[in-house]
Formats: structure tokens, C-alpha cells, sequence
């Protein structure tokens, strides 16, 4: 039978099951192929806070959602256009993120009277007329797996867990995707163990006969390649963008990367990635705690090398004594913050963007530092760059805001050519004459970088109130008003040294949609769609938060209405408005969850009233 | 792997060069209360690192928050006056970074029992190379006058009018309970005694841990003065040297036996008890030096003073840079490039 074939711009599935289900994989899977089609694509998981929760609850659900297109994709996607769910409890917990008229695909063996029960369905939904106003389609994946493997005699165990190889090989046949990038994967993945080869590579080709010779489906679809700029690509996560990120700074500054990190959600990743690299002469240093993370990294930053440490909201708040140190003592340090929900221990696996007032302004004293934010996935490589440079040059720690959506995301990533890595080298103090430790250049006012080890440069330096030049500790009225001018203007002048701050879209107009961070693709699609409908609106976002862009107020007063939407209480707006003196507008939501582009679009409409 | 570091750095002595005592002192002024036991120990330290044959410019002291945390700036080298309770961990990462460097840690009884306690003992459990003084005087000096863990039970201060309710710590006890490699207690009032420890704490391969009794004079004077002084010194303190019997007392009349694993003052003038029945000193056994270091505040045995325990074990950074040699025996040196374009790639034309 030939069957119908849809094109379509762009899809978002999501793959949803008990966490034991396989899920992430089968997720991880249909990304690659999707990528390597050429598919521009945006993918969020999902991960059940729980490590183990029990079997089949709505808690031990697991998800991973993509979005695919024929065009530039920016987010993984306000709604899924696809729900595919292994069990009740997975169907239950993801219901909510399809679209109207949405496809549900779902394991009936999924749907036994005990994962009913504990999913807290009173009656089987896929019964009782709840699900009328999508196209559900329903499949024993389970028996049918077990029928294509009987003859293998293989045990229980094994059969049920490639299963969900059945549910890729129906997508990919649904999505006209190409399986050889999966079988290719299942040959290096069982290399070792040729039973498991044969049994995966069966069950996915039988997922997809059985999709085009019955008649469950009648339609299948087809999503072209996007206008990508050209090059080599692969896919990257935030998380494993900052790892990257930092190892290709240490190389462009000639100095060994040094990590001073305590395991934290959602940041333990990076801890995770760096400790591979161990042949790139990486020192990864898992600490006693968050202080004894960010103090090793001082001290090693005090050696000379490229200091790290990684955390989360918590973690910055303990490491908040040892910041002002590194903020007095000038020395050089990369603090990443992968921002999760707060207050507190808060919402550990899910995302927020409230630490950015506890990193602009969250320490004792006068103590300003510079922040940098990441936009997306991959641009956390270039987020961790840039604050290592800022750090080296000008003698200060640097905080970088990534969250745990854009760190736990991933998206295609135009791999950088190193040759176009700036050099951001800086030479040690090595002439011991007339050294002092805190001389300044006269144009960053940075002081000079002498390590241990270099003959005739001994000085101390330290916590207490230093002496203007000499670093001697002093108490002098006077002298600690200039110490914290000075400070404060070193940081301030780092505006003269970064990009001028350019809007998506018009330069003048009704609205300007001001974001900083994960919030990226999301308002950069709301406002996209709003421009198309021929709104007088652009976009504006910030990844410098301290000190901003020199022109940025220029910028502002250009648009009669400023609309902020962060995933806080309105952070970034109370900076803008105390700087800028503008009566800005705030769109906030604090849920754990990323924006959906459509929230962002009502409120444009909201905002500019009928105007077009 | 070479970087920017090695362009300025001092690699390996060249010819050794003479320092004196006054190389490593700074210009500027002492500023501890006249009669503070710290004056001592500063000159000790200033005495023992010309024997020790390392470039000046490869000492690093870091301390904490103190009275003894100023001493950095009393020495001419590169040094750290950092936060409270902090110093092991910042030397643990200067250490781990630059295994080149002699880093010392100076601390006391709040900044690196209390306040710095979780850094103090995961640096002894590391074994990382650094020498740590702790000036032990059982009272906040800084903070003029509070009790600290290692006040004596009682103690009557600003912050305890009742007396203080709480056990001390026992300073060697936790050392070695933490795994330290070697562990060590001396005397403000005994520069004899304090330069050999230090010298061998210098020259310890691992954590060195070394309890200085300490005299402060303004808030807690004479807490040790039992230990220090002429009168009752040798009554009240035994030293531990290593292979010999304990003995102690004016006329060396006494010694310490092991009763079980209770160790017990025996005469040795009462004609039951010769040398040959004493406790001989053993710093290499761990199992002796929890004996010995369990003799402190037990109200009839002596206080011991020296090296309860003098051990090798790896060093935690020499164990970094063998995983980094043999990650890059197996994998080859990393290359940016390649790392980058790792895992699945595609190409858009
Ligand atoms: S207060 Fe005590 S410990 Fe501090 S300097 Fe004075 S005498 Fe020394």
C-alpha cells in the first residue's frame, strides 16, 4: 500500500517512558539522525528528579523532547506535536505538553490495570473517550518486540530493554529519517556482544516494517534540511560547551586549566567533562565542599593557571566570602553559575534565572565583578571563553550565568576553527625591578600577574584593605575610598572592551523585548513571529550583565516600550530601570520552566494594545 | 605540558645559594602583642628555611584569620593573608597546581579546627604536600577573648561567664585520625626543639602537621606554662624520639610503659622498672602514635611533645601529575582541534 507523504517545516516529538525505558537514547538517536538529514533542531530532556524512582509512577517518568526543522529552530519547542508514551504514568505526566490535535503514540502493554493504578488513572484513558481530540494510535510494542526475538531465546531482561528500539524504528519510518546512522551506532555501541547487535538492529527494522505494512498508519512525513551555514557540526549540550570552552581558553592563554568544583545539580557535568581531558594536562580537583572549591581555585589561580570552579545557586552562595577575596586580592578566576530553582535547596533539576542580583550584587562590601551570560546550549562555549578572557586581562574574577535548561539542552553547534580562537595570552611579571603588586595599567587599571617562583617578585597579598600600589595592608580613610573607586572603575571600564550592544530587528520602534540568558531562542522566535505579523517590535539580548554594552541606553531609548521577560521576579529590569531610568515592563514566570514562545507573544500583543 | 609558567619560573636550584635568617624576613613591622609566643615561632621558621637548600622564591605561607594569620607579611616571600579557615584549601590548590612550590599553611586553634576544621582534616586525608603550623594558645586572640575548641572544659571567658560546657579537641588526636602522615607537637618556649621539628616537617614528603603550643600572653597567659617552664617542665612533659625508650622527669626518674594498650608512668628508681621495660618510640607505627597522642589531657601521664607519627604514603599530587602522564602515554597529548570536532560530526555543504 502507498502510503500518504506530508510535508512539513518543522515537528517537535517527544519521547516519554518509565526512567528504565530507555527513553534519553532513543531521544539521543533520533537527534543524530536528524542532524546529520541536516535538520536544524533544539532538544530538552527531561530527567525524573528521583534517581530511582519506583517502576511505572508518574515520578519515574522520563522524557526528551526535539524539535526539528526545515527552518532556523531556536528552542525545543512551546508544545509537542508527537507524544510518544511507554507506559499510563508517562502519558499522564506528559499530556499536558501536546498540541491540540496532536499524535499520540503509546505502548498498550503500558496501559495493564497496575500501571493504570499507579499512574491515578481511575479508567483507562485510552478508553474512555479523554483523549478524542488527538489521533492516538495504540501498538503492543512490548508483544510485538517479543515476537520478533522469540527465536533468540534471550533472556526477559534483555528483550525488554529494546523495545523502545521498536518505538524509534516507527518514528523514523513516520519521519522518513534514515536508520543507517542508528544501526551504525548499534554496531560500535555491542561491539562486544553481537546478540545484543542482532536484537536491537531486529527489533528497530521491525518497529518500522511493522509501521509501513500495516495500516495503523496511513501518513508519513517529511521534513527537508534547513538553510544551515555551512561547515562540520555536532551536537552539544551547555554543559559540555562550557567544559570546551574552558579547555580551548586554558590553550589560547598558554596556561594549565585548573577545577576546584563540588558536585552540585545541575552543574556536575562540567566536573564530569573536564575530568576526562586529563591528556590536555586539566587538574580537576573534586573539593571537600563548595568553599574549599573556589578557594583551591584561587590558589591555584594565585600559581599562575587558569582558575575554574563550577556550581550552582547554592554553591555561589557558599563560595560568596571566598569571591570577595579573589574581587580584593585581583587575581584572575572563572565562577560558573548553572542557575537551578531557588531559594534554598529549591528545585534542584529544574530551571530558574533568579541568581543574576546574587551575582551582580550578592557579596559584603563594595565588590563588583564582571558577569557574563550564556544564550543557548553552544553559546556556553563562547560565554566561559569570553570570561576567561576578561579574567586574565583584567586580574578579576568573572561570573558566567548558564541555567539548567540551556545546560542540560542541546542543539547543533557550528564547530569553531581554533586558528580563530582569539590569543588571549597574558605575560607574568618577570622583571623584578621596581615591582609593586598593586601598580595598575593605566588603561584596564589591571594589576600585574606574578606567580610564585619568580625570582626577586615575593609580595603578599590577602583579604585585608591593600595599600594603593604597594598592597600593603592599610587602614587610612582616604586610601580605602580609592581602593574601592578603583576597583569599582576597573570593572566599569571593561565596557570599552566588549561588543557594542546590537538589536535583532529594527533600531527604533514601538517595543524592544530586553532578555538575558536560556530565554534566547524562545523571544528570539516570539518576536520573529510578531515582526511577521508586521508588529513594530525587535529584540534585544544581553550577554554582558556587568559592566553592559557603553551604547546600551542609547539603544533602549530608541523604543517607546521596554518589555523584560526573565524566568524570575523581574532581576534584569530592576538593574535596567535603576541605570536607565526607564519604565520598563516585566513578564515573569517562575515555574521551573522555560517560557513558551506563545506566552511571549501575548504579552507583545498585550503590551502594544491594537497597535500594528 | 609548557605554559606561560614556565617562562618565568625558577626550574631547579642552579647553585645553592646562602640564605640567612634575615633574607626571610620582611620590611614590614611586627605588629603581635610584646611577649605573644608568636615572635618565636616567626624566628624559628625565619631559622630553619636557609638549611633547607630551596630557592627563596619557591616558599609560599598562607594563613587564615588570626593573630598567627599575620605572619605572612612578616616573611620576605610570596604569601597569602587569606579568609577565615581557608588557608589549607587555597594551599591544597596551589599546591595540586605548582607541585614546585614549598607551601606552608599557618593557622590556629578557631581558623583550622573550627572554622577551617572540614578543610584541615580532607587536606591531612589527601596527603598533599604542604606544612602546616597550627599555633595552638586555646583562645581567640583576634576576636579578643571567646573560647576555642581547644580550650580546656570550664573555661571561664567573654563568651563563656559560666565556664565553657564542651570537650576540646585534641589537636594530634584529630591529626592522625584524619589519616595525616605526619603528625607533630612542640613548644613557643623551645626554639631547640621547634627548629628540628619544623626542618623535619620541611622536609616530610606528604601533609606535615605540626600543633605548636603557644603562649598568648593578653588572653590565656601561662596555658601552657606547666609544659614550658623550668620548674615543671620535665615533670610534665615527655619527648618522643624515635627508637628510644619514653623517659622523663628532672632525672630522667621516670618512664612511660605500656600496660596493655594503656600507657602508665612507671619509677625508675623504686627498683621494679629498668629503661628496658619502657615504651620505645616508633614514628612510623600509627597504631603507637594514637597510643601517644591519647596520653594528652589525661590528668597522670605526661604531655607528649614531638613526632607521634612520621610516615610515607603517596603524595596526592604526585598521584595528579602519574594520571596525567599515563592519559597522555595512552591517548597522546590533547589536541583542541581534534577534541572539538570529537564524538558524532556532520558536515553542511
Ligand atoms: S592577642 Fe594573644 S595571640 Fe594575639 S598577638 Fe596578642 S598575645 Fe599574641
Amino acid at each position: 500500500m502507498d502510503k500518504e507523504t506530508r510535508v512539513l517545516d518543522e515537528v517537535t516529538i517527544r519521547f516519554a517512558g518509565d526512567s528504565g525505558d530507555g527513553m534519553q537514547l532513543t531521544g539521543g538517536q533520533f537527534t543524530n539522525t536528524s542532524a546529520v538529514m541536516g535538520n536544524d533542531l533544539s532538544t530538552l530532556p527531561d530527567y525524573p528528579a528521583e534517581i530511582r524512582a519506583p517502576k511505572d509512577t508518574t515520578y519515574g517518568v522520563s522524557g526528551f523532547q526535539i524539535h526539528f526543522g526545515a527552518t532556523e529552530i531556536n528552542t525545543p519547542g512551546d508544545h509537542c506535536d508527537v507524544l510518544v508514551a511507554m507506559n499510563a504514568a508517562s502519558l499522564k505526566v506528559n499530556l499536558r505538553s501536546l498540541a491540540d490535535g496532536g499524535i499520540i503514540i503509546v505502548n498498550t502493554d503500558g496501559f495493564g490495570a497496575k500501571n493504570l493504578k499507579l499512574a491515578g488513572y481511575a479508567q483507562s484513558p485510552l478508553s474512555d473517550g479523554s483523549l478524542s481530540k488527538y489521533q492516538l494510535f495504540q501498538v503492543d510494542i512490548t508483544k510485538l518486540t517479543n515476537l520478533t526475538l522469540a527465536d533468540m531465546n534471550l533472556p526477559q531482561k534483555i528483550v525488554d530493554k529494546t523495545k523502545n528500539f521498536f518505538a524509534l524504528g516507527m518514528m523514523y519510518w513516520m519521519f522518513n529519517r534514515v536508520p543507517e546512522n542508528t544501526l551504525q551506532w548499534i554496531q560500535d555501541k555491542f561491539k562486544k556482544d553481537p546478540e545484543l547487535i542482532e536484537a536491537n538492529t531486529r527489533v528497530m527494522k521491525a518497529g518500522w516494517n511493522y509501521a509501513e505494512t500495516t495500516d495503523v498508519f496511513a501518513v508519513k512525513y517529511e521534513v527537508k534540511p534547513a538553510p544551515l551555514t555551512p561547515g562540520r557540526y555536532r551536537n552539544i549540550s551547555g554543559n559540555q560547551a562550557t567544559a570546551l570552552g574552558m579547555v580551548a581558553a586554558a590553550e589560547k592563554a598558554k596556561l594549565p586549566l585548573f577545577l576546584g568544583s563540588y558536585p552540585i545539580t545541575p552543574a556536575s557535568d562540567i566536573l564530569h567533562e573536564l575530568s576526562n581531558f586529563k591528556n590536555f594536562g586539566i587538574k580537576t580537583f573534586q573539593a571537600e565542599d563548595e568553599i574549599a572549591g573556589i578557594t583551591s581555585a584561587i590558589g591555584a589561580s594565585f600559581g599562575g593557571a587558569l582558575a575554574l570552579t563550577t556550581t550552582s545557586g547554592p554553591g555561589v552562595a557558599l563560595k560568596t566570602e571566598a569571591i570577595g577575596l579573589a574581587i580584593m586580592t585581583e587575581l584572575p578566576l572563572v565562577i560558573v553559575n548553572v542557575q537551578r530553582g531557588g531559594p534554598s535547596t529549591g528545585l534542584p533539576t529544574k530551571t530558574e534565572q533568579a541568581d543574576l542580583l546574587q551575582a551582580v550584587y550578592g557579596r559584603n562590601g563594595e565588590a563588583p565583578l564582571p558577569v557574563v551570560a550564556a544564550s543557548t546550549p553552544s553559546d556556553c562555549f563562547n560565554a566561559v571563553f569570553e570570561a576567561s578572557r576578561i579574567a586574565l586581562k583584567y586580574m578579576t574574577p568573572v561570573m558566567v550565568l548558564t541555567d539548567g535548561y540551556i545546560a542540560n539542552g542541546s542543539e547543533p553547534w557550528l564547530i569553531p576553527e581554533v586558528d580563530k580562537l582569539p590569543d588571549i595570552s597574558v605575560k607574568f611579571r618577570k622583571d623584578p625591578n621596581n615591582y609593586l603588586p598593586y601598580l595598575r595599567n593605566e588603561k584596564t587599571l589591571s594589576r600585574e600577574w606574578a606567580i610564585p617562583g619568580t625570582p626577586g617578585l615575593e609580595h603578599r597579598i590577602g583579604g585585608l584593605e591593600k595599600q594603593d600600589k604597594t598592597g600593603n595592608i592599610n587602614y587610612e580613610p582616604e586610601n580605602h575610598d580609592l581602593m574601592i573607586r578603583l576597583r569599582a572603575e576597573k570593572v566599569e571600564r571593561i565596557a570599552n572592551d566588549i561588543p557594542l550592544a546590537k538589536v535583532e530587528g529594527n533600531e527604533k520602534g514601538d517595543l524592544l523585548v530586553v532578555g538575558w540568558g536560556g530565554t534566547y531562542g524562545t523571544l528570539k522566535t516570539a518576536v520573529e513571529r510578531k515582526r511577521k505579523e508586521g508588529k513594530s517590535v525587535s529584540h534585544l539580548h544581553l550577554k554582558h550583565l556587568n559592566p553592559f554594552p557603553k551604547n546600551l541606553g542609547e539603544v533602549l531609548y530608541n523604543f517607546d516600550k521596554i518589555l523584560v521577560p526573565e524566568i524570575n521576579m523581574g532581576q534584569l529590569i530592576k538593574i535596567l530601570r535603576e541605570k536607565y531610568l526607564i519604565p520598563a515592563i516585566g513578564l515573569n514566570k517562575i515555574q521551573g520552566l522555560p517560557f513558551r514562545s506563545m506566552e511571549i507573544e501575548l504579552k507583545i500583543d498585550e503590551v502594544l494594545g491594537g497597535k500594528k | 605540558m609548557n605554559t606561560m609558567i614556565d617562562e618565568v619560573v625558577t626550574k631547579e636550584l642552579i647553585s645553592p645559594i646562602k640564605y640567612s635568617a634575615k633574607d626571610f624576613s620582611s620590611d614590614q613591622d611586627v605588629r603581635w602583642c610584646p611577649g605573644c609566643g608568636d615572635y618565636a615561632i616567626l624566628a624559628s621558621v625565619q631559622r630553619v628555611l636557609p638549611d633547607l637548600n630551596i630557592p627563596k622564591e619557591k616558599y609560599v605561607f598562607i594563613s587564615g584569620i588570626g593573630c598567627s594569620s599575620r605572619f605572612p607579611y612578616y616573611m620576605n616571600t610570596y604569601g597569602m593573608h587569606s579568609i577565615h579557615g581557608r588557608a589549607t584549601a587555597i594551599a591544597s590548590g596551589l599546591k595540586i597546581a605548582r607541585p614546585d612550590l614549598s607551601v606552608w599553611v599557618i593557622t590556629g586553634d578557631g581558623d583550622g579546627l573550627s572554622i577551617g576544621g572540614n578543610h584541615m582534616i580532607h587536606v591531612l586525608r589527601r596527603n598533599i604536600d604542604v606544612n602546616i603550623l597550627l599555633f595552638n594558645n586555646q583562645i581567640y586572640g583576634l576576636t579578643k577573648g571567646q573560647y576555642s575548641p581547644t580550650s580546656e572544659t570550664g573555661k571561664v571567658t567573654k563568651s563563656t561567664p559560666l565556664g565553657s560546657v564542651d570537650m576540646p579537641f585534641n589537636p594530634a588526636a584529630l591529626a592522625l585520625g584524619s589519616g595525616g602522615s605526619f603528625v607533630a607537637r612542640t613548644l613557643d618556649r623551645d626554639p631547640k626543639h621547634m627548629q628540628g621539628i619544623i626542618k623535619r616537617a620541611a622536609e616530610h614528603q606528604g601533609t606535615s602537621f605540626i600543633e605548636i603550643y603557644q603562649n598568648c600572653n593578653v588572653f590565656n597567659d601561662g596555658a601552657f606554662f606547666q609544659f614550658t617552664e623550668k620548674e615543671t617542665k620535665s615533670d610534665s612533659v615527655v619527648f618522643l624520639e624515635h627508637g628510644k625508650p619514653l623517659v622523663f622527669g628532672k632525672e630522667s626518674d621516670k618512664g612511660i610503659k605500656l600496660d596493655g594498650f594503656s600507657p602508665v608512668v612507671v619509677s625508675l628508681k623504686d627498683g621494679q622498672h629498668s629503661v628496658d621495660d619502657l615504651l620505645i618510640h616508633n614514628e612510623k607505627d600509627s597504631t603507637l602514635a594514637f597510643i601517644l597522642a591519647n596520653m594528652t589531657y589525661h590528668p597522670e601521664l605526661p604531655r607528649p611533645v614531638g613526632i607521634f607519627l612520621a610516615q610515607d604514603r603517596p603524595k596526592y599530587e604526585d598521584e595528579v601529575e602519574r594520571q596525567i602522564d599515563s592519559a597522555i602515554s595512552k591517548r597522546g597529548r590533547g589536541q583542541l582541534e581534534k577534541l572539538l570536532n570529537s564524538g558524532d560530526t556532520w558536515t553542511i555543504q
